[in-house]
């Protein structure tokens, strides 16, 4: 990669850090949340998934500021007895973990073909923006949920449960590339006309290298911004599959499955065990997309100045 | 699409016949697209289910079993199944419901009332606040209000819709008990229309779930409005009016508005898959008696008829929204048919 671009990418962060207070502090609540969800295993009081250790004595319990609050469970208990802030710790990381990954494969499909779309265009272009706009038009979140429900209704509840994460991965991997696609074709297009990329395959250059070295660093900016606001995007169609019952079984809870889970007990006046995980929920997905926010405006003066 | 045909203004049927042939050749292609859900929903069918096990259970003699299998016309190759399938559909009959031991489609019909009008309800809320917040997110940038529906507007866009659902259900049901949590309420058939827009009841019943899809797609649409206005009041029409001297709300309204619409009608043709999915769960949460209601149940009893009959009417709704868009498109902009003879 070129040291040129990477220095200014670091430049533009550093000036985001200075210039927007906001954006901070919703960076520093996402590594705290992210820390203490990946520290899960070292810091969480209970083993949210060892059914055996939950005592029916415990259930129901409420958050310490509450009256009835056992200082055992600090954020009090579901009805089986659960600890909701392990529960919430490991659903956390569960939820993250889906989100990142399926982003990984977002980009891991979308940005080569959209690299190849952009650099060689003509009919490749054409049939990889025609895909994309199907695909689009289609929404990932009705895509993801047609999908596990078949799945669900071919195997059966137990079995999508044992294989919900990698499947959850895979359909909301899968089912959103293009916007990776389209962001890598269109920033692919506009470098490949510039001076530098026509310089280097005047003198030679390989399609491989110009792609990699000269092509690739630049378009980075635009892909990160993307990056973010997908992987939000990922993690709330994993809290929506989830709590439709087609994601994680409430044996293994994201925090989708933990809304679920206690949807049905705010009628008993017990809004916890649904409100704490839909508040952590809510805090990781307004850091991350104002972070996303705040990367577009850092990494992309063109459109601070429109 | 007209290129071939003699161009010009002076060819008078051209100016008839470019609408109606686009018309003609959308259509075509809906009826294209539909087939090949069809197709999929025949595959579909085959890959999850036995019906032969879903009739008799498993403890069956074989030459039974080969009796019912003829009787339902499974003993043929599957071209012929397929063939069978797509005549049987064009018909109207897509199976037998396991659950309802009745006709799929009407069970699926008899549920789209219930989901047209809280979608509907939850439309005329996106267009009476996204239109006047997004033009004046435009028009006046940098004022408190356009930073204040932005700011929101991010927050809007984090909160799941199923979230916003027991947030209202929490405050306005179990805590103030001012509004039902969930149903219909009471609702007045009108011919086969079973509609809950005429009892006082039904409207209470269709308010929450209504702001809760419509809060999802709010932001969404501020944006977009925004967004089209700010592209059309950087013009030269829209500076040219001003200087002629039109007044500031004209202009807004008469020039930029109208043609900051169209590429709204063609963005918001698009949303029709996430406008399902957010009513999918929105009919979760308030257990709203709609077709996304319908397809869980189905899903978690495994009734693979009406699975597939949701997939057919769910492909049958995105055929014909993104073709009333294209035709809308070209009610508001002819220049999109007659591009040929420009």
């Amino acid at each position: 990669m070129s040291g040129e671009s990477a220095r200014t990418v670091a430049a533009s962060l550093r000036s985001f850090a200075l210039d927007r207070p906001g954006s901070m502090v919703a960076a520093v609540l996402l590594a705290t949340i992210a820390l203490a969800a990946l520290a899960a295993p070292l810091i969480a009081p209970q083993n949210p998934f060892d059914l055996a250790s939950f005592d029916v004595l415990d259930a129901d319990l409420p958050p310490f500021w509450l009256a009835g609050s056992d200082p055992r469970f600090l954020l009090g208990t579901d009805s089986q007895g659960r600890d909701l802030l392990s529960a919430i710790l490991y659903g956390t990381r569960i939820s993250l973990t889906v989100g990142v990954l399926a982003v990984a494969i977002q980009a891991a499909i979308g940005i080569p073909l959209g690299l190849i779309a952009g650099y060689v265009g003509g009919r490749v272009d054409n049939l990889v923006a025609r895909v994309a706009d199907v695909q689009l038009s289609l929404s990932t979140l009705i895509i993801a949920i047609i999908a596990l429900a078949l799945v669900r209704a071919g195997l059966g509840g137990e079995a999508l449960g044992r294989l919900a994460v990698p499947l959850l991965v895979l359909v909301i991997g899968i089912a959103e590339w293009p916007t990776f696609a389209r962001t890598a074709r269109a920033a692919t297009f506009a470098e490949g006309a510039k001076d530098h990329v026509r310089a280097a395959k005047a003198l030679g250059a390989s399609n491989a290298a110009v792609i990699r070295r000269h092509i690739l660093p630049n378009i980075l900016s635009p892909l990160i911004v993307v990056a973010t606001t997908q992987i939000a995007g990922a993690i709330m169609a994993e809290a929506a599959l989830s709590f439709l019952g087609l994601g994680l079984p409430i044996t293994q809870p994201s925090l989708g499955t933990l809304i679920r889970s206690g949807y049905d007990l705010i009628f008993a006046g017990i809004w916890w065990v649904t409100v704490l995980p839909g508040l952590t929920l809510v805090g990781v997905l307004v850091a991350v997309n104002v972070l996303g926010d705040a990367l577009r405006d850092a990494l992309d003066p063109r459109l601070t100045l429109s | 699409m007209t290129a071939d045909r003699p161009r010009g203004p002076g060819n008078p049927l051209q100016a008839l016949d470019a609408p109606l042939a686009f018309i003609g050749r959308r259509a075509a292609e809906a009826v294209l697209v539909m087939l090949a859900i069809a197709v999929i929903a025949f595959a579909v069918k085959g890959a999850l289910g036995d019906p032969l096990r879903e009739i008799m259970g498993e403890a069956v003699p074989e030459t039974q079993r080969a009796e019912l299998r003829h009787r339902l016309g499974l003993d043929v190759p599957w071209p012929t199944q397929l063939a069978r399938y797509l005549g049987h559909a064009a018909q109207g009959d897509l199976g037998q419901s396991y659950i309802y031991k009745r006709s799929t489609l009407e069970v699926v019909l008899a549920k789209f009332p219930a989901s047209f009008e809280l979608v509907l309800a939850a439309s005329l809320i996106v267009l009476l606040i996204s239109l006047p917040a997004g033009i004046h997110c435009a028009v006046k940038p940098r004022s408190l209000g356009a930073r204040l529906i932005l700011g929101l507007s991010v927050i809007g866009i984090s909160v799941p819709v199923f979230l916003t659902g027991i947030i209202l259900i929490s405050i306005f049901s179990v805590c103030l008990g001012w509004l039902p949590a969930f149903g219909r309420g009471e609702t007045v058939h009108i011919g086969f229309w079973e509609t809950g827009l005429l009892t006082l009841d039904g409207l209470k019943h269709l308010l929450l779930p209504a702001v809760t899809l419509s809060s999802i797609m709010l932001p969404l649409f501020i944006r977009l409005v925004r967004g089209a206005m700010l592209d059309q009041l950087g013009t030269d029409y829209v500076r040219t009016a001003r200087a002629k001297g039109a007044s500031r709300l004209r202009v807004w309204l008469h020039h930029a508005l109208r043609n900051a619409l169209l590429p709204l009608v063609a963005i918001a043709g698009l949303q029709i898959g996430n406008m399902l999915a957010f009513t999918l769960l929105t009919e979760t949460v308030f257990q709203w008696p709609g077709m996304g209601f319908l397809f869980l149940e189905a899903v978690t009893r495994a009734d693979v008829p009406l699975i597939t009959t949701y997939l057919v009417a769910v492909g049958f709704l995105f055929v014909v929204t993104n073709t009333l868009a294209d035709v809308v498109s070209l009610w508001l902009d002819p220049r999109i048919s007659l591009e040929g003879r420009r």
